[in-house]
């Protein structure tokens, strides 16, 4: 590690949240359908390890576990600025759920050594949402989720944390792991520079027995799905145009349905 | 029967209503139990509710640590609730509230006690099979945890609450928390939420969009959520032209919402704003733009000027209640 403030970011490949997404019959992801773009959530992740990068010196790298072609959500985040990225990969661990990303996270964080970890509070393609919790119990770290705002001073971190009805001022002693909320800075955007130094930049990829995981994929997943279905389309009900009558035909409509 | 631990959400001495509903679901699995983490004193004020609401049990974790410290005090609360309950044999599940908090302690929680967890079921059944509403509703999946005791965060307002009166039986239990892995909540700042319920829980909800035009007319969404005794909501088209703050933003980015009625004034009905509001029971749409996607997934929707429409229907709803 290098002196200064080492931050791991996760950043994750998931399907555009604009475009169709699907579910395969065994009710994981169809990851094939759309296009696949890194969580915009993610991106802010990586803006933010790289202000505090500047600030305290240290290092910025980016991890992810997924596909092959999630290599271009790293070259993504190494194009912004990121130094290195690791790239946890293997077909082994398809179908992991929230417990065993969890772990493989984890294996593959501690190979990295860090200062800081920092996370999106909430992958927009997942059903959860509990990997930061998981990761930072796994970790043993303290940790702030939803963060709109995080400095560092010596060994404390201290943020805002975004809570029902309004925030809260936290803090927390290094290393620790920080969720961050799309209140929070906006990413940069990567020039033809970056772009070009991206390419040369180390990417380093890990297999499910470098990191020595086992009981991996659906198979052995702490948690199943039993069954998945579309929903059927919600229908339209009856559409009118007002004609100086409809506020009182809404609250006959309310009324009837036994709303109000 | 085996228990169902409850973690009993609570602010300034009031339960939440969705502690009720969580009650409710535990019932259908088991011996329902409710788990209190706060300062002394915290569950004396809670235990009639309680105990009215369904908890044949409840497990008291009280500290000074519980309101400076977040998310930990509630994990290792859980944990020695857990134990005092008989442990893996006898504790058939652990229901938690699906806020931002309640993810958290869950997500912490799976992993001391070596389970699956599950977040943000729709509804749960007798066998722990937990049902969940994704991408905003367009696929229902089911899902049961598969290892060690079930870990679910459930979405407030999905389970309606049918309180059956539990004994409440209090038992103390102790926990720790390591200061090495905690977080310190230095001060927090909330908004006052008025005599207004809280958006997530809230029974009606009242959102204006885009079509509101200003902070100022944002009044008449408040106007008739106020008559209809609703919380008020936003789209993020008017949370980002500075209608309305950020925190009742209703959508993939904001709230998720699931009330018996949702009314959107003003609202086109991205499909980001669909995904935080579509399973709610009755949808009613007013848009003055006949194509506004919002109007097919309305069950009863109007072509028309919001400040026409809405002042009307809030003297209705008003006269109405007499």
């Amino acid at each position: 590690m290098k002196p200064g403030m080492n931050i791991a970011v996760l950043v994750k490949q998931v399907p555009d949240t604009y475009a169709e997404r699907r579910l395969k019959d065994d009710g994981t992801l169809d990851r094939d359908a759309g296009e696949a773009v890194i969580d915009e959530i993610d991106s802010r992740g990586v803006e933010v390890a790289l202000q505090l990068a500047e600030q305290h010196g240290g290092e910025v790298t980016v991890v992810t576990m997924g596909p092959q072609r999630a290599t271009e959500a790293l070259r993504k985040a190494l194009a912004m600025g990121a130094d290195k990225a690791v790239h946890l990969v293997d077909d082994a661990l398809a179908g992991s759920d929230a417990w065993q990303t969890s772990a493989a996270l984890a294996a593959a964080l501690r190979t990295v050594g860090f200062d800081l970890v920092i996370t999106g509070n909430e992958a927009s393609d997942g059903m959860t949402g509990t990997v930061p919790a998981m990761l930072a119990e796994r970790l043993g770290l303290p940790q702030v989720t939803s963060a709109r705002k995080v400095t560092v001073d010596g060994t404390t971190l201290s943020a805002e944390k975004l809570i029902d009805g309004g925030y809260a001022e936290v803090t927390a002693p290094l290393p620790a792991l920080v969720s961050v909320s799309e209140k929070i800075a906006d990413p940069r955007y990567p020039n033809f520079k970056g772009i070009m130094a991206a390419k040369k930049k180390p990417v380093q990829t890990l297999s499910a027995a470098d990191l020595g995981l086992s009981n991996t994929g659906g198979a052995n997943a702490a948690s199943r799905v039993v069954s998945s279905a579309p929903k059927p389309p919600r229908e339209a009900g009856q559409k009118i145009t007002d004609d100086g009558t409809a506020g009182a035909k809404v609250a006959e409509f309310l009324a009837t349905e036994r709303l109000i | 029967m085996p228990t169902v631990l409850v973690l009993a959400e609570h602010a300034d001495g009031a339960l939440r209503p969705v502690t009720g509903e969580l009650l409710t679901a535990a019932r259908r699995v088991g011996t329902p139990a409710a788990v209190v983490v706060g300062a002394p004193g915290a569950a004396a004020a809670l235990a009639g509710e309680l105990a009215a609401a369904g908890a044949e049990k409840i497990f008291v974790a009280e500290s000074p640590d519980a309101d400076s410290y977040a998310v930990t005090p509630q994990v290792a609360a859980l944990q020695a609730a857990v134990e005092a309950a008989g442990g893996a044999g006898e504790v058939a599940a652990v229901l938690l509230p699906n806020t931002v908090d309640g993810r958290d302690i869950a997500g912490r929680l799976a992993i001391r006690l070596d389970s699956g967890v599950i977040a943000d079921a729709v509804d749960l059944d007798e066998s722990v099979v937990a049902t969940l509403s994704v991408f905003g509703g367009s696929y229902v999946v089911t899902s049961q945890v598969t290892q060690g005791i079930p870990v679910i965060t459930v979405r407030a307002g999905a389970v309606t609450a049918e309180p059956v009166a539990g004994a409440g039986e209090q038992v103390p239990v102790q926990f720790t928390v390591d200061p090495a892995t905690a977080t310190t909540v230095t001060a927090v700042h909330t908004e006052p939420a008025g005599d207004r319920p809280d958006l997530a829980a809230a029974q009606t909800v009242v959102s204006g969009g885009r079509g509101v035009g200003s902070a100022d007319k944002f009044s008449v969404v408040e106007q008739l959520a106020d008559a209809l005794g609703a919380a008020v909501g936003a789209s993020r088209a008017a949370v980002d032209s500075g209608y309305y703050p950020h925190q009742f933003q209703v959508g993939q980015t904001g709230t998720t919402v699931s009330p018996q009625l949702y009314i959107a004034l003003g609202i086109s009905g991205a499909i980001q704003h669909r995904a935080g509001m579509q399973t709610s029971k009755s949808i009613v749409a007013v848009n003055k733009d006949p194509d506004a996607p919002i109007f097919e997934i309305a069950d009863f929707g109007v072509v028309g000027d919001l400040f026409d429409v809405a002042p009307q229907l809030t003297q209705e709803v008003s006269s109405r209640k007499g």
